[in-house]
């Protein structure tokens, strides 16, 4: 490959990961909204639209954005000018950079060429995540101090002291993951939890470190500033550190969050349930059966349309004795996205049956299916995120403090120890 | 004070199982209320209407007589009796003989009004009343809250659309006439079954007057 290919392939992956991470913004904060809503018996929100085309709420995110945007801007006097700038768009810059190491899809081999499915595929892997990861602290030390307000700097104190004692069970809890890869970089360890243990368990993250997992989960929710830790924001009763931001600044705080959840779910997937493998179904095997597994993956296309169409066409019913206006066509509206994706989802089945795969064809595919994979495993574990938040109450200070430093900060140093010893026993028994 | 702590058997300290068994708690409301979205107690409002007690109060309006011209005669009881002093009448000679004086400016201002009903009990000619079901008064201005005379008479068809609404409520037990005639709605009588929508179990209260 020239390096002008390289560079463009390079350029290619960062958009693809970029494009990712912000798509599912507002795909967490619909979810935030009504699943929410559904958890306290709500209805949540409905009523934005447009051309009466509401989707479930997803409308409102526009509404919300246009509404951010639209806000004036204020720059309270006496700030220190260059770090109240800064701060957001660090916040929002490593969030969206640590996204980098984490494998979205195996390696593509098309013949001698190989593109790995990594924006940066390097082996210092974990060590780039923990690396910048810790710089998210700046962002939120820029603010508070930077904001010239005794409050937002109360608040910035705060919120570094949790993330830097969380940070220390958050690195030292997946040391039992690496040592038993024996490798930092993320795909290896990936493919590593390919694997079968015992011949029928997947060799995944969670079954063989359970321990660690829940040290990880617990304090990448920490990390993350989310509920039962999330003291740093605490909109509704504390003030945090971005008290003094408005507008588009506030609102790439409140991205970074997101953001921040994304990269979490990323590492979360990658290192504990399996990253993009399907259990059972490792790379080469996938390979080798592409063809089966792409036709599945239509009439999958094909099925569940099909499956959605009949309450689809309830709720139309519904809607037209509800409503006069716009709104009695939108389930209408959905029923034929519903169609069209199953006919194409059909076309695709008959033309893949005529022309079964050949070439690099089997490869793309598999490529393709895993990185599905890993979005339902990123959608799914940014569904986790909202469901711990509207199920927790909050932690107070000092029991913040307690459980990171006196329960979960041992309990990972435990977890590596009992995990060397395992280690040996198994190298000695071979 | 002191409060004592209930004591945690030693699973419960783990908190762990606690967590997972207050994730399932909400799973099951989300996964519940998913997929039967009827049974949820949200009223979605302006398109389906909320129920409104028997005795509730309004909107003003002012009555008419048999010729259409207002039945109030601007004696100033309403004015004097309101509390918020929201009422604001200028009188003048009444063309008809037997009557002596009526309204020339008849202003309420919405925003002050604080819908206790004395302006109602005050009335001699029972000329204003609060039965219009209208809740909803919709302006971009502080003016457009300041009803005059003629907004009183006319505003709102409040008439159509209480009978509209007797049709489309969700009914719960027995229906209620809706008035077809001015003469027959002289208000709703007394103890009238109202309209309820039917509560999820464990959501039912005792309260008389809803
Ligand atoms: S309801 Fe009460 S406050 Fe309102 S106009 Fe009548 S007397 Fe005044
Ligand atoms: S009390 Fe009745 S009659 Fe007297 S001014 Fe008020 S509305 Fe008119």
């Amino acid at each position: 490959m020239n390096p002008t290919m390289e560079w463009i392939v390079s350029a290619g992956r960062a958009a693809l990961i970029w494009l990712v991470q912000l798509q599912l913004i507002p795909i967490l904060i619909w979810f935030e909204r009504k699943v929410s809503a559904y958890m306290q018996d709500r209805t949540g929100p409905n009523r934005a639209h447009i051309l009466g085309i509401r989707l479930a709420g997803v409308i409102h995110n526009i509404a919300d954005v246009l509404k951010l945007f639209f806000k004036e801007d204020v720059t309270p006097p006496g700030v220190r000018k260059f770090y109240y700038l800064l701060a957001p768009f660090m916040a929002m810059m490593i969030a969206l950079m640590t996204f980098a190491v984490i494998p979205f899809a195996d390696t593509l081999k098309l013949g001698s060429l190989e593109i790995p499915m990594q924006v940066f595929s390097h082996n210092v892997g974990m060590l780039w995540i923990f690396a910048i990861g810790s710089f998210g602290i700046f962002g939120i030390v820029f603010a508070g101090w930077g904001a010239n307000s005794k409050f937002s700097l109360l608040g910035g104190i705060r919120s570094s002291a949790q993330l830097i004692s969380y940070e220390l069970t958050l690195s030292l809890s997946v040391i039992g993951l690496i040592m038993i890869f024996g490798t930092l970089q993320l795909n290896e360890i990936v493919r590593g939890q390919g694997g079968l243990l015992f011949g029928f368990l997947p060799m995944w993250g969670i079954v063989l470190q359970p321990l660690g997992a829940v040290l990880f989960i617990t304090s990448v929710i920490a990390e993350t500033n989310r509920n039962p830790f999330d003291l740093p924001e605490a909109e509704s009763e504390i003030v945090g550190y971005h008290v003094e931001y408005s507008s588009v600044k506030f609102a790439l705080f409140f991205m970074a969050e997101y953001v921040n959840i994304v990269v979490a779910s990323g590492v979360m997937t990658s290192l504990f349930f399996g990253g993009y493998g399907i259990p059972f179904l490792p790379t080469e095997k996938l390979i080798e059966h592409a063809q089966p597994v792409l036709l599945g993956f239509l009439a999958a296309h094909v099925i569940l349309p099909a499956i959605l169409l009949v309450p689809c066409r309830r709720w139309s019913k519904r809607l037209k004795q509800l409503y006069t206006d716009a709104r009695r066509i939108e389930a209408d509206f959905l029923s034929a996205v519903l169609v069209l994706m199953a006919l194409g989802g059909l076309g695709g089945i008959a033309f893949f049956s005529l022309n079964p795969l050949s070439g690099y064809g089997p490869n793309i595919v598999a490529a393709i299916v895993q990185f599905a994979t890993f979005s339902a495993k990123l959608t799914f574990f940014g569904f986790f995120f909202v469901w711990v938040r509207w199920t927790l109450p909050r932690f107070r200070y000092d029991q913040l403090m307690d459980l990171g430093w006196k329960l979960m900060l041992p309990l990972s140093l435990v977890n590596i120890f009992i995990t060397g010893l395992v280690l040996l026993l198994v190298d000695s028994l071979k | 004070m002191k409060v004592a702590s209930p004591k945690l058997t030693f699973w419960e300290k783990l908190y762990l199982f606690e967590v997972l068994k207050g994730m399932g708690v909400t799973l099951g409301h989300f996964w519940k209320n998913l997929f039967n979205q009827s049974a949820m107690p949200t009223v979605q409002f302006p398109e389906e209407p909320n129920p409104l007690p028997v005795r509730h109060r309004s909107r003003h309006r002012l009555t008419v007589r048999e010729n259409g011209d207002p039945k109030c005669v601007a004696c100033m009881c309403c004015e004097t009796a309101c509390p918020a002093r929201c009422i604001h009448i200028v009188a003048e000679e009444s063309p008809i003989n037997a009557i002596e004086k009526r309204a020339k400016v008849f202003e309420i201002d919405l925003l002050r009004c604080v819908f206790c009903g004395y302006c109602v009990e005050a009335c001699p000619e029972d000329a204003i009343r609060m039965d219009t079901d209208d809740v909803l008064v919709v302006g971009d201005r502080r003016e457009d809250f300041i009803v005059d005379l003629k907004w009183l008479l006319h505003g709102g068809d409040f008439l159509e659309r209480r009978r509209e609404r007797a049709e489309t409520a969700p009914v719960q037990g027995e229906p209620i006439t809706p008035p077809t005639t001015p003469e027959e709605d002289q208000g709703w009588p007394e103890g009238t079954p109202y309209h309820r929508p039917k509560l999820p179990a464990g959501w039912q209260t005792n309260a008389k007057n809803v």
